[in-house]
């Protein structure tokens, strides 16, 4: 059983690692702020999910996993609003696109 | 190399070049932006160190209290970058300066290389006498026990430097509010962040600060997350920032130092020293001085982000 | 080489960094800046030594940690005040030169600066 679960952990995390290294590949190639947000919340949202989900079974508490949650949580809600606030931003000309 | 080395290693050197990058590169954003990420990065170096209090206290204020003022002052200043910048420094400057930065960091290396072993600890000493203190977080314990005197003076250096910041105001906006009006825009996204934000923030600020007493956190991680609650709030124009001649607000600011002296001089009377707790009390007077903190900090913090008065004469 | 020495040396580098920074940076934004990669520097080279210090079944010196933390704080309150004491003298002046001359006397970049 904890050999399963280990090895979801790896898997997840690994996965959650390589969304994590796409994101950062497109901030750093894409052309303009609208696609490179694109990347950015990819890899917030898949990339920490997965390192979240895949980090839950090494958990000893049921509070412990809820707090990871939360964490996750808090930070689609803060990237969802931040790459809002960006794309306005941009399209109003406030910054560089 | 073990994987614990391996990881120690790339984390020296992603710090090391964000340092750098905030040290040497030309926007002043930019290198702000790359100061910002250092932080987050020092926070997990203290992970490493065993240091959750300080991972917290530099996540909350070194990176991101700090980066958000240099941030705010980066975008009024852009203006000036560039006349700024023109009086960079000649060469011969610069490899004299880079001389001296070299020999420091070599000498300090040297004295790393050359620490003493076994190392000299005062954790002995602290495990010794934390059962006095009733509190289960040896950090909390000496910042509030076996060192209470320098988180006092601590408090009041933040009460000046707010001072300090309050005397910077124009002779006519005067005890009046800082930072400039925000216009509340009830449809903006920030409106919202803040609406459902706030009350999480509020909450999980709370739990940081309780918890400090037997595990890591504490008041001044947790006043942190209070205050950028507050700006928040600020920023997204739902509450404006207060006047600084508020008697209400200058009451909740001098609450916090003005209670921990109380319980130092308290501590004078009954147990003989200044800041002494009696014997069976150190909890109940540790908690009454934090509990006290609390407030007090929330505002200093979030001052000192909003800076000198700029509009509305007081009263 | 052990945590204790790795971060050792790379707070010694980050000291180094920040010096010279502070040295040549002629915007005082940036000297504040390198002021606080600088103190971030002591900070760690403080907890690499509160982490050699580890004893009594703790990870590491607790005492150097509360000091850090203070340190932080104070660290943060007097960066508040030098940057509302920059932007009073842009505010006031129109500039946040540190230099004694006035380099618009022989660069052309006067236009930028508002009617006092």
């Amino acid at each position: 059983m904890s050999l399963l679960l280990n090895l979801w952990t790896i898997l997840a995390v690994s996965l959650g690692v390589f969304f994590f290294l796409a994101g950062t590949l497109g901030l750093l190639r894409f052309p303009d702020v609208f696609t490179r947000l694109h990347a950015l919340t990819k890899a917030d949202n898949l990339g920490l999910g997965l390192v979240v989900l895949g980090l839950l079974p090494q958990m000893n508490s049921i509070h412990a996993m809820l707090k990871l949650l939360l964490i996750w949580l808090l930070v689609l809600f803060s990237g969802a609003i931040v790459s809002q606030m960006l794309a306005q931003a941009a399209r109003s000309g406030e910054i560089d696109s | 190399m073990t994987p614990s080395l391996a990881l120690n290693l790339a984390l020296a050197l992603l710090l090391l070049g964000m340092a750098g990058w905030a040290v040497l590169v030309r926007s002043t954003q930019a290198a702000v932006i790359g100061f910002m990420v250092f932080g987050l990065l020092l926070t997990l170096a203290w992970a490493r160190l065993d240091g959750l209090d300080v991972a917290l206290t530099e996540a909350a204020i070194g990176g991101g209290l700090t980066g958000f003022l240099l941030l705010g002052a980066a975008v009024r200043l852009r203006s000036v970058e560039h006349r700024a910048t023109l009086q960079a420094p000649g060469l011969a400057t610069r490899i004299l300066a880079a001389l001296a930065a070299g020999s420091v960091t070599l000498l300090l290396a040297f004295a790393v290389l050359t620490l003493p072993s076994p190392a000299p600890s005062l954790a002995p000493a602290v495990a010794e006498n934390i059962a006095m203190t009733q509190v289960g977080n040896p950090v909390t314990a000496v910042l509030l026990a076996f060192r209470a005197l320098d988180t006092l003076l601590e408090t009041l250096v933040l009460v000046l430097a707010m001072l300090g910041i309050w005397s910077l105001a124009d002779d006519r906006v005067w005890g009046g509010r800082p930072g400039f009006a925000i216009a509340h825009d009830a449809s903006g996204i920030l409106h919202y962040a803040a609406r459902i934000l706030v009350p999480i923030g509020v909450v999980i600020g709370g739990y940081i600060f309780w918890i400090g007493a037997d595990d890591p956190g504490g008041k001044f991680q947790g006043a942190t997350l209070l205050a950028a609650m507050w700006l928040l709030l600020v920023l997204a124009g739902l509450r404006d920032a207060p006047r600084v001649s508020s008697q209400a607000l200058r009451l909740w600011v001098v609450l916090g130092p003005l209670v921990f002296i109380s319980v130092g001089l308290l501590g004078s009377w009954l147990a003989g020293s200044f800041l002494g707790y009696p014997q069976g009390y150190a909890k109940l007077m540790i908690v009454t001085v934090e509990l006290a903190l609390l407030p007090s900090l929330t505002l200093i913090l979030g001052l000192l982000i909003m800076g000198a008065p700029k509009r509305e004469i007081g009263r | 080489m052990n945590t204790a020495t790795l971060f050792g040396l790379c707070a010694s580098m980050l000291i180094g960094l920040g010096l010279y920074g502070l040295l040549t940076h002629p915007h005082p934004l940036r000297k504040i800046l390198a002021l606080n990669v600088i103190g971030s520097g002591i900070f760690l080279l403080f907890g690499a030594i509160a982490f050699r210090g580890a004893a009594a079944g703790m990870n590491a010196d607790p005492v150097p940690q509360a000091l850090l933390i203070t340190g932080i704080v104070v660290a943060f309150s007097a960066s508040a005040l030098a940057v509302a004491l920059l932007l009073r003298l842009f505010e006031v002046t129109g500039d946040v030169s540190l230099a004694n001359e006035d380099p618009a006397a022989h660069k052309d970049t006067s236009k930028d600066r508002p009617h006092d």
